[in-house]
């Protein structure tokens, strides 16, 4: 029925709440992100079936692993999975080839050991083979990890924050391996992480999870600039989110007008949100320009805002500029420059600077939970 | 020396390792792995052989082998004859006051093996059989191990609950350790002296067994 998709659409009540819908094609790799406790793990759990108390559908490849309506909710060994656990779950008492010959028993007997042998070459492991998981460096671990998980030939490939246990240099370097690896991947991916970098890094799809919730599922560009509403761009560390009251919309210049706190604001039309409506709105830290403090410039037209720097941060090669601007209601703008551009500007904690918040970067979205409001 | 009571005393040690292994492996993995209601209860009741005085312990086995008694009377109209002061009533006492030396050390052998370790290896394909042979009895081992042999020392040094059960019939119930005792009060010293250090050494031995087991596994699970 189906072309290799895994389609998930779970609800649960105990132990961890969710309610989360997601598609996978085959090929593709799907981060599920969200903060800590949001059930990221709890849902690969159940895909997997170790935890096999939600209901709902679970589908993959056209085989229907969970279907609580009729009563199918497969084992995990009946599932097909490939599963690479945070701390990898390695059998500690067999070597890096008896780990994966383990995952291999659907194979005959005399293929297995050099289809182990084959899978432990393509994650760079060939003479480690004799080795014991605690003989090998956590990185090390993981990759046997990896070849036990594509072993069984799996319908989805499930890995559980796969990076969180080894080093910054290791996990830099196995970004790549995976990058590269996946390429001669067939299956869906999907990939729980509670990182931004790393799932925006890895990811050809990320879907943001909130208490056990799917509030949002896009690129990772899409994600990152357009949150559907504030709590997505909350999740997402966004730190210009602001609410104004739409003004009105002018269809020819492509503008919707914003009232932020008594400062009239042009950003990209978005028709859907009614005059008078109460919004949020958000801005890429990279969306906003600092004017030179030494002579006005052109552009400078474009949603100007002034206000006091209180917070000024070199990190490394940029600095992130804290603006408080009393005009519209003491708002805090955070934007970032490059370290040069803040230096020639002089512009440090104290002094009065004036920034342009450029129309097009700025998004608009629904106020979460909204009530109808009397005073808009 | 009495040969006898010590092959008897060897006899009734295998028996009992031969059927707890299997019932402490399954009761010490529900133990480990499974959340019922009732389980502190359980487990409270396998620790009470522990403390509670061999003579106690002996005297209500007593009183329920005893003939006038359901279980008594039930062994009885199955083989024909009594539970008390019988072998069979030795070895299903022994399989008793033995069980908290048999499930705890399996129950903190099966506790030490992640739940990870399991799922994956039920998403490796592993049947839940394949996963108990490959996975889970041989990291559990050292612990399974030493619950054998600690039940085996034990078996063959209890004396009490040995003593109120079973009484003192020469190829029946008399163990070594009652045969000791017997030689003591008979001022046979020699035989008592000789007997006594056949326990002494069986018991270094477990001992050494069961540290050697645990010891070697520590690094291997790091």
């Amino acid at each position: 029925m189906d072309d290799g998709r895994l389609a998930v659409a779970v609800t649960q009540q105990v132990p961890i709440p969710l309610d989360a819908r997601f598609d996978c094609r085959p090929g593709e790799l799907l981060a599920l992100t969200g903060p800590s406790g949001s059930g990221k793990s709890t849902l690969l759990r159940c895909i997997a079936g170790i935890d096999r108390g939600a209901s709902g559908t679970i589908a993959c490849a056209g085989r229907v692993w969970l279907d609580s309506a009729r009563r199918v909710n497969a084992t995990p060994q009946a599932r097909n999975v490939g599963f690479v656990f945070q701390h990898y779950a390695l059998f500690p008492h067999m070597t890096a080839l008896e780990n994966v010959v383990a995952a291999l028993g659907h194979r005959p007997g005399l293929q297995r050991e050099a289809r182990a042998r084959e899978l432990l070459a393509a994650v760079h492991l060939t003479g480690l083979e004799q080795r014991r998981p605690g003989q090998l460096s956590g990185g090390q671990q993981q990759r046997v990890a990896m070849a036990r998980a594509l072993a069984r030939d799996p319908l989805a490939l499930l890995l559980d924050e796969p990076f969180a246990a080894v080093d910054r240099v290791t996990r830099q370097k196995l970004y790549r391996e995976l990058a590269t690896l996946r390429r001669t991947l067939a299956m869906p991916i999907v990939l729980v992480t509670h990182d931004l970098d790393e799932a925006a890094m890895l990811a050809d799809r990320m879907c943001i999870l909130y208490r056990g919730r799917t509030l949002q599922i896009g690129t990772p560009h899409e994600v990152m600039t357009k949150p559907v509403d504030a709590l997505v761009a909350r999740l997402v560390d966004l730190r210009n989110v602001f609410d104004a009251t739409v003004q009105g919309h002018d269809a020819a210049l492509g503008r919707t007008y914003l009232d932020w706190h008594g400062v009239s604001l042009e950003a990209l039309r978005a028709p859907s949100f009614a005059p008078g409506t109460r919004v949020s709105w958000t801005i890429p830290v990279s969306g906003i320009v600092l004017h030179r403090r030494d002579r006005p410039s052109r552009g400078e037209h474009e949603n100007p805002v002034f206000g006091t720097v209180e917070e000024c941060l070199r990190l490394g090669d940029d600095t992130t500029i804290g603006l408080r601007v009393p005009a519209a209601g003491g708002a805090f703008v955070t934007l970032r420059v490059p370290t040069h551009v803040a230096q020639r500007n002089s512009v440090e904690v104290g002094v009065a600077a004036g920034v342009s918040l450029l129309a097009d970067a700025i998004h608009l979205m629904p106020l979460r939970d909204a009530v109808p409001d009397a005073s808009a | 020396m009495d040969w006898q009571a010590l092959t008897l005393s060897l006899e009734l040690a295998a028996c009992t390792v031969a059927i707890l292994l299997p019932l402490g492996i399954v009761v010490a993995r529900q133990l480990a792995w499974r959340r019922f209601v009732g389980r502190r209860l359980v487990e409270a009741a396998l620790a009470l052989p522990l403390v509670l005085p061999p003579t106690v312990l002996g005297y209500y086995l007593l009183t329920a082998f005893a003939g006038g008694s359901p279980v008594g009377r039930a062994f009885a109209s199955f083989t024909g004859h009594p539970l008390a002061f019988s072998f069979a009533g030795l070895l299903v006492a022994s399989l008793i006051f033995n069980l908290p030396f048999t499930i705890q050390p399996m129950q903190r052998a099966f506790e030490g093996i992640g739940g990870d370790i399991r799922a994956a290896a039920a998403c490796c394909g592993m049947s839940r059989w394949r996963i108990f042979t490959a996975v889970e009895l041989p990291l559990a081992w050292p612990g399974v191990l030493s619950a054998l042999v600690l039940t085996f020392a034990h078996t063959l040094g209890e004396f009490g609950v040995v003593l109120m059960v079973g009484g003192n019939i020469p190829g029946e119930t008399r163990t070594i350790a009652i045969a000791i005792y017997d030689r003591v009060q008979a001022f046979d010293t020699h035989a008592a002296a000789l007997m006594s250090a056949v326990l002494l050494v069986l018991s270094l031995a477990a001992i050494a067994i069961a540290y050697s087991t645990t010891w070697r596994s520590e690094p291997a699970r790091g």
